[in-house]
């Protein structure tokens, strides 16, 4: 117990610790990473023996949660936005089976893409599941709600989904913590094979079992604290905020609020509230981080005879994430600005760091390549995603983890020539490997390009699942060993490691090419910390 | 008491290490806090910032509205400029006088004096000369911190012990460097 200046994912973190948690699953993804790190580098985790070692891909942390959740214990899995799409499979039916253990899944998203390449709003999965949701608007209150939130999805019997937006989790406030509860025995449910086995005839008694649970949880959304009704004087508008928008009207109003608002941080909608505030106003202004949820939901296809104000009318900007000035243009007021940008300031964007083996893996390939017009590099999500900026320019796509491979593929099935797939180590493990053995089997004319750095680099050098063995990873799933060629990634090996490229491209069928170079961070690092 | 702070850079250069000792200091100082941070893509040498809020109130937003900050801080010329519209009217600008070059068209050295010439107020330091002298380079954000101490809103001394708390676990030797770099910052800063 006592005060603590956290990371929004840091109190989510400690809050999971207090609350008696077991085990954290994961795969690292801003800006969801520092909630398993934190537990990685708790003293009390580690007495504990809390699990937190990094799952292979959010499909694989998400059934292992439920895992221990169906063993009694309280599970955490955590991820970005777009490990929800990977996990989508367990989540939805984990609200069929329900929950045994407490089990709390983090969404973060990441509006605006400050590291990302959509801005999905995950508040959409949690209602396409029909499970509760809770949406923080402080970090305290994201303690409070992960520490009360395992009891809470063991009281509903459900998982819950939390869903927070990097502001959240990337900004730091102080936060009081409470007492340390004890983690949950060993005991499995009663009723398993009738929950856990989702055959159609359990299955469909087990879907009317949800359905009957949503008036349930409606009446604790109604009930609850994170819910809040705030009178105002003046009628002709009500305010409607979910999770951190609230901040941002708070800020545009610090002498209090003129007008009736509705503060929402727990799902599914709180009815009551809405229907009062719909009553008492003449019209509604919804804010909200990410899609137009409520908006929409408000709206309906037939409308509730009040005109609703938000993303869909241009009131709020449609994408992006908020900010205290979009708010307070929507809100009418000024925005005061005394000095502009001046013209001389460039964009800076990101770039791969000097002497990032990536580099030489691009300079090579791009050289070989100038001697194919029809080449086409599928490139995928990590680091060397930075190939696509100048000076390289060494990728013609990047769409979601794992699909420089199959794409690739289907790129050769159709019948282009070279078709070369650039993926890093950890993306492989990630959700590459299947791919590989779809190309595998149809002995694809392929070049896959494993760029080995040993580590999880872009998310801030977690451990990558498969060092050390991705050749043998190759091999088991049926790529011919005289085809899995490694080198290592230096200028003083260019002319060898075009001449493999070369060879290989010539090679009709599914080559691996693994440059294998530590990444420079994570050797920094590790000498730092050798020194200590 | 009220502050808003923008610390800007190059991902890499670590303006997280400056937010850290103000943090620390205000925590001691019973104040409320909020500091948005930026991790992921752009800590590979993008632009990097961190807004700071620092207040004897609630604070309500995690970020500052334009034209509210007090005070810019930066480790990097042209990026202390990417954020003047978040300053306001009498704000101060504290920067770093040396570019940082990882860009093809970065602005002749002439160009950023004008613009930064163009400011009411203004500290513009060769912070790592002055870390040298002090012990060493890699007390740059410290100098820069010195150089920021009379706008932050906290008392000098209150900022030097959140130094002393931050760098004890490395001992005496990297405190007193760290506290020296802090006072050569504080101190040039006051002269020009």
């Amino acid at each position: 117990m006592g005060k603590h200046l956290f990371l929004g994912d840091e109190a989510i973190a400690q809050a999971a610790i207090d609350a008696g948690l077991s085990g954290v699953y994961a795969y690292p993804g801003t800006p969801s990473t520092e909630i398993t790190e934190y537990i990685q580098n708790s003293a009390i985790a580690k007495e504990r023996g809390i699990h937190c070692h990094w799952s292979a891909n959010e499909k694989t942390a998400m059934e292992a949660a439920l895992g221990m959740s169906y063993a009694g214990k309280r599970s955490l899995c955590c991820m970005k936005h777009v490990g929800m799409n990977v996990a989508a499979d367990c989540f939805m039916n984990a609200a069929i089976s329900g929950i045994n253990g407490g089990m709390l899944i983090v969404t973060a998203d990441d509006p605006s893409m400050h590291s990302s390449q959509n801005e999905q709003d995950n508040r959409y999965y949690g209602h396409f599941a029909m499970i509760p949701m809770l949406e923080p608007s402080s970090q305290q209150e994201a303690y409070n709600m992960v520490y009360e939130g395992f009891a809470l999805s063991e009281a509903l019997g459900y998982p819950i989904l939390l869903r927070i937006t990097t502001r959240m989790a990337h900004s730091r406030a102080g936060v009081t913590t409470r007492e340390s509860k004890a983690e949950n025995p060993l005991q499995t449910p009663a009723d398993g094979r009738q929950r856990y086995i989702l055959l159609p005839a359990i299955a469909r008694k087990r879907f009317r079992a949800l359905i009957e649970a949503q008036e349930r949880f409606e009446s604790v959304s109604e009930e609850s604290v994170y819910n809040q009704y705030f009178d105002g004087p003046d009628k002709r508008l009500g305010i409607i905020t979910t999770g951190i928008a609230f901040n941002y009207l708070s800020e545009n109003y610090p002498e209090g609020f003129p007008h009736p608002v509705l503060k929402i941080c727990q799902y599914p909608l709180p009815q009551k509230q809405i229907q009062q505030l719909v009553e008492t106003c003449d019209e509604i202004l919804v804010l909200e981080e990410g899609y137009p949820f409520v908006e929409e939901q408000l709206k309906g296809v037939l409308s509730l005879g009040i005109r609703v104000h938000g993303r869909l009318d241009g009131t709020l900007q449609r994408d992006g994430e908020l900010t205290p000035d979009a708010v307070g243009k929507a809100l009418g007021k000024p925005i005061t600005r005394y000095y502009a940008i001046p013209e001389i300031v460039e964009q800076r964007p990101p770039a791969l760091c000097q002497g990032c083996g990536h580099r030489d893996v691009y300079e090579a390939l791009n050289e070989v390549l100038t001697a194919y017009a029809d080449a086409k590099v599928f490139g995928d999500i990590g680091c060397y995603t930075l190939g696509a900026l100048p000076p390289f320019r060494a990728i013609d796509t990047c769409i979601d983890m794992g699909s420089s491979i199959t794409m690739a593929k289907g790129a050769a099935d159709a019948g282009i020539f070279p078709a070369v797939s650039v993926i890093g180590d950890s993306t492989f493990t990630h959700s590459g490997m299947m791919g590989l053995l779809d190309c595998v089997n149809e002995n694809t004319n392929i070049i896959i390009v494993i760029s080995d750095n040993e580590t999880t680099a872009m998310t801030g050098g977690q451990d990558s699942a498969g060092t050390g063995r991705l050749e043998s990873i190759c091999a088991g799933i049926g790529v011919d060993p005289a085809h899995i060629r490694v080198m290592i990634p230096l200028k003083k090996n260019y002319e060898e490691m075009k001449a493999i490229i070369r060879e290989e491209i010539e090679y009709r069928g599914v080559s691996v090419l693994i440059p294998r170079r530590e990444c420079m961070q994570t050797v920094t690092r590790k000498k730092k910390a050798s020194k200590k | 008491m009220k502050t808003g702070i923008i610390l800007s850079g190059v991902g890499g250069q670590g303006i997280l290490s400056i937010a850290a000792i103000i943090g620390e200091a205000a925590l001691k100082e019973g104040l409320y806090m909020k500091q948005a941070e930026v991790h992921g893509m752009s800590q590979r040498g993008g632009d990097v910032q961190s807004n700071l809020r620092l207040s004897d109130q609630p604070i309500a937003s995690d970020l500052i509205p334009l034209g509210h900050a007090d005070l810019i801080i930066s480790l990097e010329p042209m990026e202390a400029l990417r954020y003047l519209p978040y300053l306001t009217a009498e704000g101060w600008l504290v920067t770093n006088a040396k570019p940082f070059i990882n860009i093809p068209h970065y602005p002749e050295p002439e160009q950023l004096q004008a613009e930064l010439d163009k400011l009411p107020h203004k500290v513009v330091l060769d912070v790592e000369s002055i870390a040298k002298e002090a012990g060493s380079l890699r007390a740059a954000n410290i100098v820069m911190l010195g150089a920021a101490a009379p706008f932050i809103g906290i008392e000098y001394d209150k900022l030097a012990e959140g130094i002393r708390n931050i760098f004890s676990r490395k001992g005496e030797e990297v405190v007193e460097m760290n506290l020296k770099a802090f006072k050569a910052g504080y101190e040039r800063a006051q002269n020009q």
